[in-house]
């Protein structure tokens, strides 16, 4: 088996951001993104999936290294300052390169 | 003055919460709770609709839509100025108070029925319309000049949001139905509504309990503005209801709407277009401080007031 290496952006932030992220992504190049409820804590509080208000999500996207880094500067930009967002990049090796 | 027990599933709620219970309604529940409630407010009100000429309701509905502009305009300058929040905050927070409190009309809803007191049954639409304008209103006032606010997205997260799109299809559903047509929806739409709105009321005070820390950040002033502005709501819906010749029922569900402030729906479309504002503050006092009052002290209040001004 064949394994390429893509990077995984991995962004944890208000559910209220769901469509913008996943517009912002999809126009910087990355193929698709996934999107699961997330619950937790930090700087700004209890974050409860339950309650629109307060839920946290985790988008999911595995992509090129460049448009990785696209993303997280876009993000970093539009979104740093004033919502409550955790990001990391990480490597990891996948199969079907081309669907990425 | 009576009180309606359902209330205390709220109080239950936050004692589970501060208790540090494990009491946790799963997010998939809340969200067909809430439609539950939307749907079967908005059915009920399509009934009673169509028991008047639609005709008979534009006036009120035009003058509704007014109030619900200009209670942010007038909660904008006192938080602004007096309360010298910055723009961003006191734009936000004005948005919450002109919107409405679907819980809180539906908890008066029942308060009225309880005594059995008759309500004009498009009080439903105004449920409907007052929800929007002042998002729109508090979203201009907190970005000034400067158009960087997403409109077209904006527009489609409030007008077209759950909440309203939800009632509207209620109301329309209902209208068409009749009294009649709705009899086969009705031991599940509207029998089991109260039980419901108690679960509802169980995690709202869940959720409460969990932003009581919020109540700190809000401070004196806030504090003062979230028990004063609904009374001035109130005086203000009070006064319209009267000026239209609705009902004593009519009347003070207008008051309660003018009075309530918005948890729902304002927070999550002021997230999005006023970032900079602070949500500690503006979901603090509407939720931690003027929806309890409301519904323990306002509602009762609202309609004894109605009432002695023979409404």
């Amino acid at each position: 088996m064949e394994f390429a290496r893509k990077k995984l952006v991995t962004i944890i932030c208000e559910a209220g951001l769901e469509a913008r992220i996943g517009d912002d992504v999809e126009r910087l190049g990355a193929h698709g993104y996934t999107v699961s409820d997330a619950r937790g804590r930090g700087a700004r509080g209890t974050r409860e999936a339950g309650w629109p208000a307060s839920g946290n999500i985790r988008v999911e996207v595995i992509c090129e290294e460049v448009v990785a880094q696209a993303i997280v500067e876009h993000l970093q930009a539009r979104y740093f300052d004033h919502y409550a967002m955790v990001l990391h990049v990480t490597d990891v090796e996948v199969l079907r390169p081309a669907k990425f | 003055m009576t009180f309606d027990p359902v209330v205390l599933f709220f109080l239950l709620g936050i004692l589970a919460g501060v208790a540090r219970s494990d009491l946790k309604i799963p997010a998939s529940i809340y969200e067909a709770l809430s439609i539950y409630l939307l749907l079967a407010i908005g059915l009920k009100g399509g009934v009673e609709l169509a028991k008047h000429p639609l005709g008979s309701m534009v006036l009120p509905s035009l003058a509704v839509i007014g109030l619900g502009t200009a209670l942010p305009l007038l909660a904008f300058p006192i938080l602004h100025k007096v309360g010298r929040l910055s723009r961003a905050d006191a734009g936000s927070i004005a948005a919450h108070y002109g919107s409405v409190s679907v819980v809180t009309f539906a908890l008066g809803v029942s308060y009225l029925s309880r005594l059995n007191v008759p309500h004009e049954g498009y009080a439903t639409v105004f449920l409907a319309l007052m929800e929007a304008p002042a998002i729109v209103v508090g979203v201009f006032l907190a970005r000034g000049a400067e158009g960087s606010a997403r409109w077209a997205e904006l527009l489609r997260e409030v007008v077209l949001g759950k909440s309203v799109f939800l009632l509207l299809s209620g109301l329309l559903v209902g209208w068409i139905a009749g009294s009649d047509g709705i009899k086969p929806m009705a031991p599940f739409f509207f029998d089991p509504f109260k039980g419901v709105l108690a679960l509802f009321l169980l995690e709202m005070g869940l959720v409460t309990s969990a932003r009581l820390g919020d109540l700190k950040r809000v401070g004196p002033f806030l504090l003062g503005f979230a028990i004063t502005m609904p009374l001035v709501g109130a005086a203000a819906g009070t006064g319209l209801g009267m000026l239209l010749g609705l009902s004593l029922g009519g009347t003070t569900l207008l008051a309660i709407l003018a009075a309530s402030a918005s948890y729902i729906a304002a927070p999550a479309a002021m997230r999005l277009a006023v970032p900079e504002a602070n949500p500690a503050l503006s979901i603090g006092a509407s939720l931690g401080v003027t929806f309890p009052f409301n519904i323990f002290l306002g509602i009762p209040l609202y309609h004894w007031v109605a009432k002695s001004l023979g409404a």
